[in-house]
């Protein structure tokens, strides 16, 4: 083995190295959110990079939830929220009155917990937002279902039964179809609330491959309770606690090596 | 699950210092047997190699099955990889004791002879470096760890000085060349106990502070 040439000595504390987010889709900063007079979010700020999956975790009520719909402007709709700070998408603040939600929704999709297609067919389900938007032209509309039932890895499934109801397939392929509806406006950035919690692991699988695959055109923003899905898709993760943002970095490191001990604690166990 | 894991991880813990504590008695009976000129404890340490090698599949064993059961994260992945690690170094003292010990019954078939100066205290050394890297690992205690670290290289010290005083002892006594080289063969086998002994310290290391030290030319830090 090497000899070391100098006295060996102890560091004095361990450098926190912070995370370098070279070309950041979101910048958040200094977001604060109220639920009338309850603190939900506490001086979050945070660089979501581009193209690459970021994972959120922490335990319930932590925020993480809230977070991820201040990006599309979701908490809109629930009463007595207040928002204060910044939500830059690509340089343009998002939290400001005067900025156009439905806009921001076509760049920023959601996909649920709980799957959740409209009573019409897979056809209609996915080129909802187009027909919304006043598309009527059908080659247009065609291409767009089969870019984004490829694109959800369901093109294969459902190529055969576009015509058919939405309801009738398995749940994993719901879900999936969720995604396919999500991406058919090519939006920039997708937002995922425990999209596999109502999934069984092989339905977890598929989706989990696809968000792989996704990070290639969009960046995806992933709520879950699920450590170990956490690590296994995600290219960084953010650890929330009461409200606060206590740990972002590269997934590798925060789960091999995380910088704060209740980092450590929650994804150990230990918590509590 | 917590818990449940906590436990096993404990119960992993108390078997590696069991194996430890059965190696550091090894390697002590080894030098033991070498200084008292001793072929029946020699034998002993060469016998008993079994003993090592069964527990050392057991600790893999079920550091396997903790990654399997429960793939642990940060501190208790780190925790498990180490142990993983520091179970294959005891296991290599052990096999270095039984190289010292066949050194000693080598040499207690021939007339007793004085041994080089400094081969007990690079002993003495070693058996302390060996104890400190076990204590660093039970209190995670990354202070003694890097100390280990740095004792290493006045036990590299030793057996270059024995190494030389060997040279000229088979200068002066060519005759007597082949107990020589088995006696120069014993530092050789301590210190690589204590180069054992300092992977272990920086495991300890690289599980309490999540860095790995090893091959730093510089300070452990």
């Amino acid at each position: 083995m090497a000899l070391p040439d100098q006295p060996l000595e102890a560091p004095d504390e361990l450098i926190e190295e912070e995370v370098k987010i070279l070309d950041p889709i979101i910048r958040v900063e200094n977001l604060y959110l109220y639920y009338g007079s309850v603190m939900a979010l506490q001086d979050v700020s945070m660089l979501v990079p581009r193209n690459q999956v970021t994972a959120f975790i922490g335990p319930s009520g932590c925020g993480k939830s809230t977070l991820l719909r201040c990006f599309n402007r979701m908490n809109d709709l629930v009463e007595n929220v207040r928002v204060d700070g910044v939500i830059e998408l690509d340089g343009e603040n998002v939290n400001v009155p005067t900025l156009d939600v439905i806009r921001l929704r076509r760049r920023i999709g959601m996909v649920f917990q709980k799957y959740n297609p409209f009573p019409k067919s897979i056809y209609e389900n996915v080129i909802y937002g187009l027909r919304i938007a006043g598309v009527t032209n059908k080659a247009q509309l065609d291409e767009t279902v089969e870019r984004s039932l490829r694109g959800a890895a369901l093109w294969e499934e459902a190529k055969d039964r576009l015509r058919e109801s939405a309801l009738q397939l398995s749940g994993g392929q719901m879900q999936r179809l969720c995604i396919a509806r999500a991406i058919a406006v090519n939006p920039d950035v997708i937002l995922m609330d425990e999209p596999c919690s109502a999934l069984d692991p092989i339905a977890t699988g598929r989706v989990e491959d696809l968000i792989h695959e996704l990070k290639q055109n969009y960046t995806v923003l992933i709520v879950t309770h699920n450590m170990q899905q956490a690590s296994r898709v995600s290219d960084y993760t953010a650890f929330m606690y009461l409200g606060e943002l206590i740990e972002f970095g590269e997934t590798a490191n925060i789960f091999r090596s995380p910088a704060k001990k209740q980092t450590q604690d929650y994804i150990t166990g230990r918590f509590g | 699950m917590a818990q449940h894991f906590l436990r096993e991880i404990e119960a992993l813990k108390q078997k590696l210092l069991g194996l430890s504590a059965m190696v550091e008695e090894r390697i002590a009976k080894a030098i033991d047997s070498v200084v008292k000129h001793d072929a029946v404890l020699a034998l002993e340490v060469v016998e008993g190699d079994n003993e090592v090698d069964q527990m050392e599949v057991d600790v893999e064993e079920d550091c396997l099955k903790l990654l399997a059961l429960y793939q642990p994260v940060a501190v208790d992945l780190r925790f498990v990889v180490a142990v993983l690690k520091i179970n294959n170094d005891l296991e290599r003292m052990a096999d270095k004791a039984v190289n010292i010990a066949r050194r000693a019954e080598y040499l207690a078939q021939h007339p007793r002879q004085t041994l080089p100066s400094n081969l007990s205290a690079m002993a003495r050394e070693v058996e302390l470096m060996v104890r400190r890297s076990l204590d660093a690992l039970v209190q995670d205690d990354t202070i003694v760890a890097r100390q280990v670290c740095a004792d290493d290289r006045a036990v590299d010290r030793l057996n270059r000085e024995i190494h030389r005083e060997i040279q000229e002892q088979i200068r002066a006594n060519p005759e007597d060349v082949e107990r020589l080289v088995h006696t120069l063969s014993v530092a050789r086998h301590l210190e690589r106990i204590g180069d054992l002994a300092t992977n272990v310290a920086e495991d300890v290391i690289y599980t309490v502070e999540g860095e790995i030290v090893r091959h730093r030319t510089k300070a452990y830090a």
